[in-house]
C-alpha cells in the first residue's frame, strides 16, 4: 500500500539536481533537531548551578555530515540499487540456485561452533585470556538466546504479544537467590523450582488477561511486569529493596565437585589441576548451552504436539481456532506458562552466575531487548533468533573492546556510552530492511502431503 | 477533608500532564492502530528543550519576566518537539505502513531508546535541576494551591480548548477523523493521508513538548531517563479512557492522577505505581474497552 506521490519536478530533475535538494533538506531539518542538543550541553558548575558549554563545531560537523550522507544516498546509492532491482528483474528466472551448504546446514554448524567454541578460545588464548570471551561474549549471548526462545513461544507460536517477559527472568532469579541463600538449597533443586514458580506465575498473568488480545493485552502484561519490578524494590523485608541480594551460591558440578576454592572438593584438588576461575565459567557455559537446547527440543517436539498446532493456529486466527473446538483458554495459559518456565530458567541461572541479583536487572528495557530479538530474528523460527541475538547483543558486547577509538576521538571518548544509542539505531535500521526479521520464511508445521510455504499475506505473523 | 481537597488539587495537576501526553498517543493509535512507544521520549525531549531554552533565556537576558520565559519555553519547545515526531515517523514508521503488525512496534521501542540514549550522550547522565520559576503559594480555607498548580491546569484547559476545535471544526480535524475510520477511503475521497498523519503525530508531540515545559517547571529537575514512567502511565491513561478515544485520554489521565495522589496520601507512596497499574488491570479485566472506548466488534 505503498503510495508515492512523485511531484513533477523530481522527473525532470536530474539525480544529482535532486541529491542536492534532498541534501539541502536534510542538513536543516539536523540542524533543527540537534541546534539546542549538540550545539549547547548543560553542565553542573562548582556551586552546582546549571551553565550552557558551547559546541558549535561539533553541530557543524554533524549537520554537514547528515547533508553529505543523504546527498551520497539519494545522488548513488538510491540509482545504483535502482538498476540493480532492474538488472535483476530482466534476467531470466532460472537463476535460482538451490541453498548452498552453509544454508542447508546451517543448524548443524552452529550447534557444532556452540559446542567447541570455549574449547577453541582456550587453546587460542589460554585459561585466563578466555574468562572475558567465554563469559562476556559466550554465556550473555546465550542467556538472551534462551530468553529469546521462551518468549518466542508465548509471541512466535501463541500470538500473545507479551511486553513483560522479564518478570519471570526475575521470578526465577529471585526464587534461586532467595531460597539458595537462606536455606542452602543447591542449584540443581532449585532450578525446576524456580522454573515451576515462574510457570505458575505465568498462569497468575494468564488467567486475568484471558479476554484481552492484542495491545490491550501488551500493556497490560507490561504494568505487570514493572508491578514486579516495583515490588522487589519496596519489598525491603525480603528482597533487600535496590541493595539487592548478594552471596548467591554458585552451581557444583552435580554436588561431586565444587568451584570454590576453599572447598575440599574443589575442582582444582580433585582433578590436580592448577587453580583458575575459568573453569567456572566454562562450566556455566556449557550449562546455559544445555539450557538453549533444552529450550529449543522442547519448542521443536511441542509444535508437534496437539497443544503447538493449538498455539499456531490460535496465532493465526483466535474465532476460527474457537469454533473447531480448541479450547482457547487452556491454549493461552499453557502458552503462557511454557514460556514463562524457559524464563525462571533463565533467571535462576543468571543469579548463579552473577552471584548478585538486583531489581536493577529486570527493567523495562530488557523485555524490549528480548522481545527485539525475537521479532528480529523472524518470528518462530529458532536459528534466526539466535542470530539476531548474536548480531544485538554480540555487537553491543564489542563496543565495549574498542578502546582503539579512544586514539582517534581523544583520551574521553567511551565508547560503551553509545552501546544502547547503538543498538536502538540498528533495532530501527535492522526492521526497516527486513520487516519480517533475518529468517522472513518458515516450514509451515502441519501440511498435506508436501512441504509448501505460504505466502506472507496469507498469515498474520510471518511466513508459513 | 481539607486534606483530601489538597489531594484532589494534587491530583487535578499530575492528571492534567498525563492527559497532556496521553492524547498523543491515544490519537497515533486512533489514526494508525500503532503503540508509538517513543512518544515518552518525545515527551522528555520536550521538557529537555524547555530546559536548555531556560538557561539560553538567562544566559542573555539580565531578566526575563517569568510568564514571557514559560511562553517562549513552550512554543519552542513545541517547534523543536514537533520536529522530531515528524521525523520520527518518517524515518522509522512511514516505511512500515502496511508491513505485520509488530514492525513499527519494534521500531517504535528502537527510537525510544535511541532518543533516550542520545539525550544521555549529549546532555550527560545526571539531573538537571533548575532554580524554581514560580514559588508563590495561596492559602484559599486551609488548602495550599500554588500558583504552579494553577498554571498546569489553566494551560491544560486552554490547549483542551484550541484541540477540541482543532479535531472538531477544522477540515483538518474532519481529514484525521475520516483517516481514523478508513484510510483507504479517505485516501479516495482526496486527503492526502501521509499529511494528515504526519499532522497527527505533530499534534501529539507539541502537547507533549507542553507537557514536558509543565513538568520541567513542576518538579523543577529532569534528567535523560524521565521519558519512561510518565510515558508508561500515560499511555496506562489512554488505554484506562479506552484507547482511541481524546475525551477518553483525559479522563484516564485524570483518573491516574487521582489514584496516584489518593494512594500515596493515604496508603503508601511507595506502591503509588503499583496502584496505577493494578487498577490499569483490573478496569481491563471487567471492561476490556476502556471507559469511553468503543467496544471492537468482532469480525469474522
Amino acid at each position: 500500500m505503498a503510495v508515492t506521490v512523485t511531484p513533477e519536478r523530481d522527473v525532470v530533475a536530474t539525480p544529482i539536481q535532486r541529491a542536492l535538494r534532498e541534501a539541502f533538506y536534510a542538513g536543516a531539518i539536523s540542524l533543527g533537531l540537534f541546534v539546542l542538543f549538540i550545539g549547547l550541553k548543560t553542565d553542573q558548575n562548582i556551586s552546582n548551578e546549571l551553565i550552557l558549554v558551547q559546541r558549535w563545531g561539533l553541530l557543524a560537523a554533524v549537520v554537514i555530515l547528515t547533508a553529505v550522507g543523504r546527498f551520497l544516498y539519494v545522488g548513488f546509492a538510491q540509482p545504483a540499487m535502482e538498476r540493480a532491482k532492474a538488472e535483476k528483474a530482466q534476467a531470466p528466472a532460472a537463476a535460482v540456485t538451490a541453498p548452498g551448504f552453509l544454508r542447508r546446514n546451517f543448524n548443524k554448524i552452529g550447534v557444532a561452533v556452540l559446542l567447541v567454541y570455549p574449547i577453541v578460545i582456550v587453546l587460542l588464548v589460554g585459561f585466563q585470556g578466555s574468562l572475558k570471551w567465554v563469559d562476556n561474549f559466550g554465556i550473555q549471548i546465550l542467556i538472551y538466546v534462551m530468553l529469546a526462545w521462551g518468549l518466542n513461544i508465548v509471541i512466535g507460536l501463541a500470538g500473545l504479544l507479551d511486553l513483560g517477559y522479564v518478570a519471570f527472568y526475575a521470578v526465577g532469579a529471585y526464587a534461586y537467590a532467595l531460597l539458595g541463600t537462606h536455606f542452602g538449597l543447591s542449584f540443581w533443586i532449585l532450578l525446576p523450582a524456580a522454573g515451576m514458580m515462574a510457570a505458575f506465575w505465568g498462569v497468575m498473568l494468564g488467567f486475568p488477561v484471558l479476554r484481552l488480545r492484542g495491545d490491550y493485552l501488551a500493556i497490560v502484561t507490561l504494568a505487570f511486569g514493572e508491578i514486579i519490578r516495583l515490588v522487589l524494590i519496596n519489598w525491603r523485608e525480603v528482597t533487600n529493596g535496590s541493595a539487592g541480594i548478594s552471596g548467591i551460591p554458585k552451581v557444583t558440578f552435580f554436588g561431586l565437585m565444587s568451584f570454590n576454592v576453599s572447598d575440599p572438593n574443589y575442582i582444582a584438588k580433585v582433578l590436580g589441576i592448577a587453580q583458575s576461575g575459568a573453569y567456572y565459567k566454562i562450566f556455566l557455559y556449557y550449562l546455559i548451552l544445555g539450557l538453549c537446547f533444552l529450550t529449543a527440543f522442547v519448542t521443536i517436539r511441542l509444535r508437534r504436539l496437539p497443544v503447538g498446532r493449538a498455539w499456531e493456529a490460535l496465532r493465526e486466527d483466535e474465532i476460527a481456532c474457537r469454533s473447531l473446538g480448541i479450547n482457547t483458554t487452556t491454549t493461552k495459559l499453557t502458552a503462557f506458562a511454557t514460556g514463562a518456565m524457559f524464563g525462571g530458567f533463565a533467571g535462576s541461572f543468571f543469579a548463579a552466575r552473577q552471584g548478585f541479583v538486583s531489581p536493577e536487572s529486570f527493567v523495562f528495557l530488557e523485555s524490549a531487548i528480548i522481545l527485539a530479538i525475537v521479532v528480529l530474528g523472524g518470528m518462530g523460527s529458532l536459528g534466526g533468533i539466535a542470530v539476531a541475538a548474536l548480531v544485538m547483543i554480540g555487537g553491543t558486547e564489542i563496543l565495549r573492546e574498542l578502546d582503539f577509538l579512544k586514539a582517534i576521538f581523544g583520551p574521553d571518548f567511551t565508547p560503551e556510552l553509545y552501546r544502547m544509542l547503538l543498538f536502538g539505531i540498528a533495532m530501527v535500521v535492522v526492521m526497516l530492511w527486513k520487516p519480517r526479521g533475518f529468517v522472513g520464511s518458515r516450514e509451515p508445521t502441519a501440511f498435506l502431503k508436501e512441504r509448501r510455504a505460504v505466502s506472507g499475506s496469507f498469515t498474520k505473523e510471518g511466513h508459513g | 477533608m481539607q486534606y483530601f481537597v489538597q489531594q484532589l488539587i494534587n491530583g487535578l495537576t499530575l492528571g492534567s500532564i498525563y492527559g497532556l501526553i496521553a492524547i498523543g498517543y491515544t490519537m497515533v493509535y486512533g489514526i494508525i492502530g500503532m503503540i508509538n512507544f517513543a512518544h515518552g521520549d518525545i515527551f522528555m525531549v520536550g521538557a529537555f528543550t524547555a530546559l536548555i531554552v531556560f538557561l539560553v533565556l538567562g544566559a542573555l537576558f539580565y531578566s526575563v519576566p517569568i510568564v514571557v520565559a514559560l511562553l517562549i519555553m513552550m512554543v519552542v519547545a513545541m517547534l523543536l518537539t514537533s520536529l522530531y515526531n515528524w521525523t520520527i515517523e518518517k524515518v522509522a514508521y512511514r516505511p512500515l505502513r502496511g508491513s505485520f503488525r509488530l514492525a513499527p512496534l519494534i521500531t517504535a521501542i528502537g527510537m525510544s531508546i535511541a532518543l533516550s540514549n542520545f539525550v544521555q550522550v549529549t546532555q550527560g547522565p545526571r539531573n538537571k535541576p533548575v532554580p524554581p520559576m514560580v514559588s508563590k503559594v495561596y492559602d484559599i480555607a486551609g488548602v495550599s494551591v500554588s500558583l504552579k498548580q494553577i498554571i498546569i491546569v489553566v494551560v491544560t484547559a486552554i490547549l483542551l480548548a484550541i484541540f477540541w476545535y482543532l479535531v472538531n471544526k477544522t477540515a483538518l480535524g474532519r481529514a484525521q477523523r475520516a483517516c481514523e475510520q478508513d484510510r483507504k477511503m479517505a485516501a479516495l475521497l482526496g486527503i492526502d493521508v501521509d499529511r494528515t498523519i504526519s499532522i497527527t503525530f505533530i499534534m501529539g508531540a507539541a502537547l507533549a513538548a507542553v507537557a514536558g515545559t509543565l513538568f520541567l517547571m513542576y518538579y523543577g529537575v529532569v534528567v535523560f531517563s524521565d521519558g519512561f514512567t510518565p510515558g508508561v502511565k500515560a499511555f496506562t491513561a489512554a488505554v484506562l479512557g479506552g484507547i482511541g478515544s481524546l475525551p477518553g485520554a483525559v479522563l484516564g489521565g485524570l483518573l491516574i492522577g487521582f489514584i496516584e495522589s489518593m494512594w500515596s496520601a493515604y496508603f503508601s507512596i511507595d506502591y503509588k505505581d503499583v496502584a496505577a497499574f493494578s487498577i490499569l488491570a483490573i478496569v481491563l479485566i471487567f471492561l476490556p474497552s476502556g471507559i469511553l472506548g468503543r467496544p471492537e466488534v468482532e469480525k469474522v
